[in-house]
């Protein structure tokens, strides 16, 4: 039985009846963060809220959004920046797209050849200890010697213009010194051609969410140097994108959806259920990768390189806990400063007005504040000004935030993105980057 | 095709499918094609070949390769995603349904373009029902195979000619409402199990 929406006219927007529960299609790139819709659609918490979760496993980001943008599907997992992009109309149609929810924190990393990695622990006196800073300057000191003997700039994959994982990667280069449009060449890479193309020597460090780090330090190919957790502890990552259109023609059966992904979200984050997670996630249908792999890195266990060195990182990803899934608007406006930083978007207060509505927290309030979810008192805050947990008070008890300091100690306070991106070096406050420099294709 | 030929570069992992693409656009007078199916580099190498036009299949992972390059520098040419004012939301609905998407250099005339998308869209679709009839009668070579396996164990274990042992496969299937097939594989499958 099939019921037409009254958004759309064409077939693929029907809203499709299936035992009584209204189908939800969402797509999902495989990604160890993906967890959070597969166990909402394995572990029956969709089913328990009336709907029928069918997910469908997406070849690219470009692919995602353009079957939300089409209506092919109602919603997916995507990357933190996606929904401002298409709200704004950066790099594609304008398609209003919204976040309700967020599908956890963290979870990327900094990988780099063993090649490259020997020569920054020869030039720099590396231990294996050193945190993002000390990586970098020694990143910084090799390139420095490659420039004075005349060679070229290392290249860098990353995996979509609009990814956190090409705004941590600019702005931990950014932080020692090293202009990420000058100095480096960055290209984007599909994840699973990341770890052959640094075999082959295509490139020579990435930055990629899991399980594609630890598969390179397990091939033998490459050493993590940072970690997404700790260049930024408690960082946006992935979330709910939903078309606008869709969000506001069918708002009980994305509330219903709200709420499976939050039980699932907390289901994810408890310890005694992370095999029964690495056993999913590790099948064919999502990532494909040995479950043994992914329950170390769902540990938190990061290993650094083929020679076995380990380190512990807290919070390395998170699914729920620390308010992980609330759509902070600073955690957008922050995309967005980093959009004009590196000359995506051009600043404009009716750009950032709408970047304020993309994040949607009403939703997530109206939905899960009834649920005795606990809710923070406001929608935004100082990013990166907590270095231990606070307990702050909200509705219905109290919430815990997480430390959340960025490793170079700055504080971005989201009413004032223009007095932010005044301090940093690079680029100079006086270059608007338009992207006219940027040499990001080798 | 008369006058500027526009240089299109097919990107596809799939050398029936490219090939079938590219018999279909040469037929329509279009001259200037290159085939890639090699994915490593992929931004360098469309960068060499400066297209005009891009046809990507849909699936393809490396499309968010192609994203990058609506990012960078206005002063080398760039491509632009197809249809960028969505106003022909039919013809994006087709060329999905097919499963391509085509990116195109700024500047490059609709109709033009339009006309490149028809002939990869109805070349697309002719791909995916050779496939689809490869894949029928794969499964129908499948299905006789194991049929014939079914009516030579009846044959033999209840001394039936070819015909009543296919006649006996068929009432089974009819009475229990499932394809002769499967009716065939269970035989199979409990011969085996009983060898």
């Amino acid at each position: 039985m099939t019921v037409m929406t009254m958004d759309r006219g064409h077939d693929s927007a029907q809203t499709e009846v299936r035992s009584g529960r209204t189908v939800v299609r969402a797509g999902f790139i495989p990604l160890l963060d993906c967890a959070v819709l597969a166990v909402a659609a394995e572990e029956g918490f969709a089913r328990s809220e009336g709907i029928e979760l069918a997910l469908s496993k997406e070849a690219s980001w470009a692919s995602i959004r353009d079957k939300v943008n089409l209506g092919h599907l109602a919603c997916a997992h995507m990357l933190a920046g996606m929904p401002i992009a298409s709200s704004l109309g950066i790099g594609h149609v304008r398609v209003p797209t919204i976040a309700p929810f967020a599908l956890g924190l963290n979870g990327n990393a900094i990988t780099v050849s063993s090649d490259l990695y020997r020569r920054m622990a020869d030039k720099a006196g590396l231990t294996g200890n050193e945190g993002p800073a000390g990586t970098v300057a020694a990143l910084k000191l090799v390139i420095e010697e490659s420039k004075a003997r005349g060679e070229g700039p290392p290249t860098f994959g990353m995996v979509f213009p609009f990814s956190c994982h090409n705004y941590e990667l600019r702005y931990w280069l950014a932080a020692g010194g090293i202009d990420p449009d000058l100095d480096v060449r960055l290209v984007v890479i599909p994840p699973p051609l990341m770890v052959e193309s640094l075999r082959a020597g295509h490139i020579h460090g990435f930055c990629v969410g899991e399980p594609w780090n630890s598969l390179a330090v397990d091939a033998g190919l490459g050493r993590i140097i940072a970690t997404k957790a700790e260049i930024w502890r408690t960082s946006p990552e992935k979330v709910l994108g939903v078309q606008a259109n869709w969000a506001e023609a069918n708002p009980e059966v994305l509330a219903a959806l709200i709420r499976a992904l939050d039980k699932a979200a907390a289901w994810c984050d408890r310890v005694e259920n992370r095999g029964a997670l690495a056993e999913l996630l590790s099948r064919e249908c999502y990532t494909g990768v040995p479950q043994e792999l992914l329950l170390r890195i769902l540990s938190g266990q990061v290993r650094l390189g083929p020679d076995g060195a380990e380190r512990s990182v807290p919070d390395f990803i998170l699914f729920h806990r620390n308010a992980a899934n609330f759509p902070w608007t600073s955690h957008a406006l922050w995309i967005y400063s980093q959009m004009l930083r590196w000359g995506q978007a051009q600043p404009s207060a009716a750009a950032e007005a709408v970047v304020r509505r993309v994040y949607r927290t009403d939703i997530y309030r109206a939905t899960l504040g009834p649920a005795g979810i606990p809710l923070p008192g406001a929608n935004a805050k100082l990013e990166g000004s907590l270095g231990d947990p606070l307990h702050v008070g909200a509705l219905s008890g109290s919430l815990l935030l997480g430390p959340d300091r960025f490793f170079d100690g700055r504080v971005f306070d989201p009413d004032d993105i223009a007095g932010y991106l005044a301090g940093f070096d690079i680029p100079k406050p006086s270059q608007s980057r338009r992207g006219d420099l940027s040499p990001t294709i080798c | 095709m008369p006058g500027n030929d526009p240089k299109i570069v097919i990107i596809d992992e799939s050398p029936v499918r490219a090939a079938i693409l590219e018999e279909g656009l040469r037929e329509a007078g279009y001259e200037r094609l290159t085939l890639v199916s090699e994915m490593t580099e992929l931004a360098r190498r469309v960068y060499a070949l400066d297209p005009d036009v891009i046809l990507i299949d849909l699936e393809n992972p490396s499309r968010d390769v192609l994203e990058q390059m609506f990012q960078v520098s206005r002063a080398v040419r760039r491509p632009i995603a197809m249809f960028v004012d969505q106003s022909d939301a039919a013809m994006i609905q087709a060329s999905v349904d097919a499963g391509v998407s085509c990116y195109i250099v700024d500047g490059l005339k609709k109709e033009r373009v339009r006309a490149i998308l028809d002939m990869t869209i109805s070349r697309f679709n002719a791909f995916s029902s050779l496939e689809r009839e490869l894949r029928e009668a794969k499964s129908a070579l499948a299905e006789r195979k194991i049929i014939d396996r079914a009516k030579g164990i009846l044959m033999r274990q209840k001394k039936l000619t070819e015909e009543e042992a296919y006649g006996l496969l068929r009432s089974a299937a009819m009475n229990n409402g499932r394809k002769l097939a499967d009716v065939a594989q269970s035989v199979v499958t409990a011969a085996e199990l009983l060898e």
